[in-house]
């Protein structure tokens, strides 16, 4: 049994202990808003984050969890109202949308670190999130356009 | 002549379903309309349904079916968009359902329910705001027979009928009444100039959903009970299982079944992490099959050697231009001052979208439901049906969103063992491919030699202009009856858009052991690089400006030469930085028009690329945000084949197995991306293919300028340049 939180919530999960996290929340949460893509952290779909960084849970296994703190693309938000939610839904950045989840969670880290990223700070952060419906010019715009959005909360 | 919908004909993947209806055991078609208790939530609200498309419920809400997949190509928002419009109703209050198999949902481009050829839109163009304006006068007829007033003094607006009178219904208080009225035969469609929504930049409605995780693609279907599956596929394509030890692999946690299956062994688990574990401790022999040796210099040397063959010539097509028949290829030739010859060559390229093939089926004794992204709805339905040993029409599609098509989910390979294992367990069962099996197990695009042979007069005027393609067919395994050369694999060059006295195209059929599929643009990107290419390099040759060559070529046809002028004045053309060199490609394809700039550098021998321009003339737009994005996606996807595009085959085997091996485009390599739609009335074209053929040929045209180096290969990257 290890025991972590999701989104803010315990879970005690009972599983093999080198089941990948992707699979905890996927098969065993039922959070399948994280994605996989090639279980080798090459693409990105699948990022979330553990104690606040970026991961790649296709790599991660469960029993390296206890403890641990995990927030999914579901815990972003109630209401889709993230700043950068929001900007990906103004620019309307989404193509196809099964890379987004995992592009979203980088993105959030990123800011996190680096309110005021420049394009060459948002291509390195962004590099490892694969998409092949060539989201990427809006992706870029997204992120400076939440940059902003998170600027002007802080400054009424 | 220009608008022409010539390629909408024969030879394209429209044809393959129309001419292949004994594929998986027969299409038995009903019209099958979706349940309406999907649409409404709690026992005080019961939905009208109008057509085949819409529904309205006793609460306004309004429900659209859509019967194309979306894919990210925005079907999901046009597709309303066009209902809406007719219908006077916001798009904000409208909720999208994925369309059953039924005859109401057959594209009549594609002669099935497909989503291909770039054209969900010029399908859907009429038939859908056809459709709205019908339900909008059944409606006003249904609030002036309740008023008592004639129908010409009520109006429709913002989902109500409001009378001059001063009478207001919503379409909600409507619904009910006015779907027992029989159907309008005949409607007035509104004018362009009155669109609110048409040709206006709305937000797409599958976004919210696909920013908080709720999306719901095909990888993330649950059903109670459901079990989860993964499948061991024979390393060498095409072999087969000869034996399997399973105990191993039954031994583990959680494994219910171990399963052979015609192209591999499927396990069933409780959870995808044990199914993936048990599926690695198989012990399989397999029977590699008749590609046991195949490899890529096997297959260049076959597509060599047919290329000696004559070929069959492709000009009694009713898609090849009759100014282009009028002439004689041969004595073009025989007669030319010059002459000019090229090969260009073409490798196996895979889709990789970014989710892997998966499939969730419930069989049960009476019937079966499968939840799948697909592409065709009516052949996932086919060999579902032939799996589970029932009637198609026992069996339930329903389409979840994809996670990237391609024309990958044009192909249902990955369905049966789906269906055969949720059979055996008797439970719902997911399942999934992993990405080396999506990766080896691809339906790649053709590899294809294309030979350009070409004269010219003594003043440099290009007087003749042909092509012999060589290359696997598509068409044919979807239509055995096909005859050469009407192949999918030369539909685009029968548009060339050129004008030549004489002209030839030739199609040599040579198949090299695998199966090839339709990957986004199918021929047109091949081809659109042997056309594009040669052009040019018949512009060097008479040392003539290669967007000045193609006007003169282009000649009398004013959207092809408005697309070039606007081109030229966007790109910067003839005026690109100092170091900084161009190269032009243009295109008429899926009845848009399409040109691209690269402007590229060099950087100590490697060729840096810093921007793709690009203008297109699609006609009327649905909606100009949503066709920027699809030529920006183009641009992406065209430029990954183009520099890194190769699948090569070893023993049978495909090398490349991930992101590691089969390099795709990132974030951090992107030009920068400058796309233009050129306003325009003309009747809608497609825009989800049209941008990636002129990729390639644009930056090879490009890395010409600058280096003097004529790249007749692709991929750019086996050429060391970049």
């Amino acid at each position: 049994m290890v025991r972590f939180t999701v989104n803010g919530q315990a879970q005690s999960v009972e599983a093999d202990a080198d089941t990948p996290l992707l699979w905890v929340l996927r098969d065993h949460l039922g959070l399948t808003g994280t994605k996989y893509g090639c279980g080798l952290a090459l693409c990105g779909a699948c990022t979330v984050h553990v104690d606040g960084r970026p991961v790649r849970s296709c790599l991660l296994p469960l029993q390296a969890l206890e403890g641990k703190a995990v927030t999914t693309i579901e815990g972003l938000s109630r209401d889709r109202s993230h700043a950068v939610q929001r900007a990906w839904i103004e620019l309307d950045v989404p193509q196809c949308g099964y890379c987004q989840s995992g592009q979203i969670m980088s993105a959030v880290a990123l800011l996190q670190v680096n309110p005021s990223p420049s394009d060459s700070d948002v291509d390195a952060a962004l590099s490892g999130n694969i998409c092949r419906c060539g989201t990427y010019p809006r992706i870029r715009r997204a992120i400076h356009r939440a940059a902003e959005l998170l600027r002007e909360a802080k400054s009424p | 002549m220009s608008s022409r919908p010539r390629e909408d004909r024969s030879c394209s993947r429209r044809d393959f379903l129309q001419r292949s209806a004994a594929f998986g055991g027969g299409l038995v078609l009903a019209l099958a309309l979706p349940d309406l208790k999907a649409g409404s939530r709690g026992a005080t609200v019961s939905s009208s349904q109008l057509n085949a498309w819409l529904r309205i419920g006793s609460d306004d809400s309004i429900t659209i079916v859509v019967d194309r997949s979306e894919m990210g190509q925005g079907v999901y928002t046009a597709l309303p968009t066009l209902l809406a419009e007719e219908l006077e109703v916001d798009l904000s209050r409208i909720k999208i359902l994925a369309a059953p198999v039924g005859d109401a949902y057959v594209n009549a481009l594609n002669g099935g329910q497909v989503t291909g050829t770039s054209n969900s839109v010029p399908d859907a163009w009429e038939k859908l705001r056809k459709a709205g304006a019908q339900a909008r006068v059944m409606l006003i007829t249904a609030a002036a027979r309740r008023w008592q007033v004639d129908p010409s003094s009520c109006r429709a607006s913002n989902g109500r009928v409001t009378s001059t009178a001063g009478k207001s219904a919503s379409y909600g208080e409507l619904a009910e009444a006015a779907a027992r009225l029989p159907v309008p035969k005949e409607v007035r469609l509104k004018s362009p100039a009155d669109f609110r929504l048409i040709g206006k930049p709305s937000a797409r409605l599958d976004t919210p959903g696909k920013v908080d995780g709720t999306a719901e693609f095909g990888l993330d279907v649950k059903l109670p009970g459901m079990l989860h599956a993964t499948i061991a596929l024979c390393p060498e394509l095409g072999g087969t299982v000869a034996s399997v030890d399973s105990a191993a692999a039954l031994a583990m946690p959680g494994v219910r079944r171990v399963m052979p299956t015609a192209n591999g062994v499927v396990v069933v688990a409780e959870h995808f992490w044990q199914a993936k574990k048990a599926r690695d401790a198989l012990r399989i022999e397999w029977a590699p099959g008749p590609n046991a040796q195949l490899d890529n210099a096997a297959i260049w040397s076959q597509l060599t050697a047919a290329a000696a063959k004559p070929g069959t010539s492709a000009l009694s097509s009713d898609n090849v231009a009759a100014s282009l028949k009028a002439g004689h290829a041969a004595d073009g030739l025989k007669q030319a001052a010059r002459t000019f010859t090229a090969v260009y060559e073409l490798p196996l390229v895979a889709h990789a979208t970014m989710e892997p093939m998966n499939c969730t089926a419930d069989v049960r004794r009476d019937g079966c439901d499968v939840y799948v992204g697909t592409q065709v709805q009516q052949m996932a339905q086919a060999v579902a049906a032939e799996a589970a040993g029932l009637k198609p029409s026992q069996v339930n599609v329903h389409t979840t969103l994809l996670g990237g098509g391609f024309g990958r989910r044009l192909e249902v390979d990955f369905v049966p063992a789906a269906v055969a294992a949720s059979k055996a367990v008797g439970a719902p069962v997911k399942l999934i491919w992993t990405r080396e099996d999506d990766m080896t197990h691809d339906l790649y695009r053709p590899p294809a030699r294309e030979a350009v042979t070409a004269g010219l007069d003594e003043h440099g005027k290009l007087t003749t202009w042909t092509l012999h393609i060589v290359s696997p067919s598509i068409t044919s395994r979807f239509d055995p009856t096909n005859k050469d050369p009407f192949d999918s694999v030369i539909e685009y060059v029968q548009n060339f858009p050129y004008a030549v006295p004489n002209f030839d195209l030739k199609y040599t059929r040579q198949e090299i052991g695998i199966d090839v599929g339709y990957l986004r643009s199918v021929s047109h990107a091949p081809n659109c690089f042997a056309i594009e290419s040669s052009i040019d390099e018949i512009a060097a040759l008479v040392s003539k400006d290669p967007l000045e060559f193609r006007r003169e070529l282009l000649a009398g046809k004013p959207r092809h030469l408005q697309v070039l002028k606007v081109i030229a004045e966007r790109s910067g053309w003839g005026h690109a930085p100092k170091g900084h060199f161009q190269g032009i490609a243009f295109m008429e394809g899926y009845t848009s028009h399409i040109a691209q700039v690269a402007e590229v550098s060099l950087e100590a021998g490697k060729v840096k690329i810093h921007r793709i321009t690009c203008v297109i003339d699609c006609g009327q737009t649905v909606n100009p945000r949503i066709v920027e994005s699809q030529l920006e996606s183009g641009i992406v996807y065209g430029l990954t084949a183009a520099l890194w595009g190769d699948v090569t085959l070893r023993g049978g085997r495909v090398q490349q197995r991930n992101f590691n091996d089969y390099r795709v485009l990132r974030l951090n390599e992107l030009p920068l991306l400058d796309v233009y739609v050129i306003t325009s009335d003309a009747k809608p074209g497609g825009v989800g293919e049209v941008a990636v053929p002129p990729v390639a040929p644009s930056v090879c045209n490009a890395i010409f300028a600058a280096t003097g180096k004529r790249l007749r290969t692709l991929p750019i990257a086996a050429h060391k340049l970049i």
